[in-house]
């Protein structure tokens, strides 16, 4: 499905990711507090997250924005059919264009779904968007055989990872903030 | 890296507050009194910090101060899925979808396939499960939409 796991992590690493997956806490010593949570030392919990960070199993350790908030609310989620032998030169063409932030293609669900080329292009007003999608399409060009733009309209639910509910091994991490 | 813009905005954001959201994306110190750190490279006690980002983390301008797992690099999966919902039946639908843990991010979009969501899991068979479970629940196909190939990937927010 992916990339090979370069590092797997074990029942403490779960616990530290459990503990910490809606937050750090905003106290002057949170990895002591999540020390606590998960039944370690600080600098255990230190050592794992420093592990996590060299591995790649944290891409990074921060303030995680949120987009709406913030006024990139226009996000458009762009979808082309286009021939599976042309995806090889189109998909790279498409990823590079600064207008789109991710580039994917994904499997058809024929009749109800013929898309096989997604483009995730975001702007802070729609005239914006609009501007960078027609710049996907002309990259296209002839290619495409069809195409829709799905406007998000609400934004229902953002955390990042979650582990699985009702699993009694690891602490339950802070209720749901959205 | 994503920046926040700097024009002024409706979005009650200052200096500081910009600042901190600009340069605390990554690289948030691991050590004892981290916070006290990360104030000082930004010109701000550890209290003032602390009290920003509970403000910013509260207002939703951040969705959290944590860290972002690579959840395929720890060995776990994401998929996006799609569900083409009857417009009566979205909000129990939406309900009933956001109640998996697994359900990471939800958007409502202007399709007949108007809900799409990410299932991201630290246990990759896990997967399908949740969109089973979720089919089950609704009776509604939840049209399975794995990537197969990426290319390039980028977070870019307009400076």
């Amino acid at each position: 499905m992916s990339a090979t796991p370069s590092h797997a992590p074990d029942a403490l690493d779960r616990r530290i990711i459990a503990a910490t997956q809606e937050g750090l806490p905003l106290v002057p010593r949170p990895y002591a507090v999540i020390a606590e949570r998960v039944g370690t030392s600080e600098s255990e919990v230190m050592a794992r997250i420093r592990a996590l960070l060299d591995t790649g199993g944290i891409r990074r350790l921060g303030a995680v924005p949120q987009h709406y908030a913030l006024g990139m609310r226009f996000n458009a989620m762009t979808v082309w059919d286009v021939p599976d032998e042309r995806v090889d030169d189109l998909g790279p063409a498409v990823g590079a264009l600064e207008a789109v932030s991710h580039c994917y293609t994904r499997p058809r669900h024929p009749p109800e779904w013929s898309y096989n080329l997604f483009a995730m292009v975001h702007g802070r007003d729609q005239d914006t968007v609009e501007a960078r999608i027609g710049e996907v399409a002309a990259t296209l060009g002839g290619a495409v055989r069809a195409s829709a733009v799905l406007y998000s309209r609400r934004l229902l639910k953002k955390t990042g990872l979650r582990l699985p509910a009702g699993d009694d091994e690891f602490p339950h991490p802070e209720s749901e903030r959205e | 890296m994503s920046t926040v813009p700097s024009t002024a905005h409706s979005d009650g954001l200052d200096a500081t507050d910009r600042r901190i959201i600009n340069g605390l994306q990554g690289g948030f110190p691991v050590c004892e009194r981290p916070y006290a750190k990360a104030a000082a490279d930004l010109g701000l006690t550890e209290d003032e910090l602390l009290e920003r980002l509970q403000q910013l983390v509260a207002a939703g301008y951040l969705s959290r101060f944590a860290p972002l797992f690579d959840v395929e690099r720890l060995g776990g999966a994401v998929m996006l899925a799609a569900m083409a919902v009857p417009p009566q039946r979205l909000e129990t639908v939406i309900a009933q979808v956001n109640a998996h843990p697994e359900v990471a991010h939800n958007y409502e979009r202007d399709h007949g396939f108007n809900l799409w969501f990410v299932i991201s899991v630290l246990d990759a068979e896990r997967i399908e499960a949740v969109a089973a479970a979720i089919e089950a629940e609704t009776g509604l196909t939840v049209y399975r939409m794995p990537k197969e190939r990426e290319f390039y990937l980028r977070l870019r927010v307009e400076a």
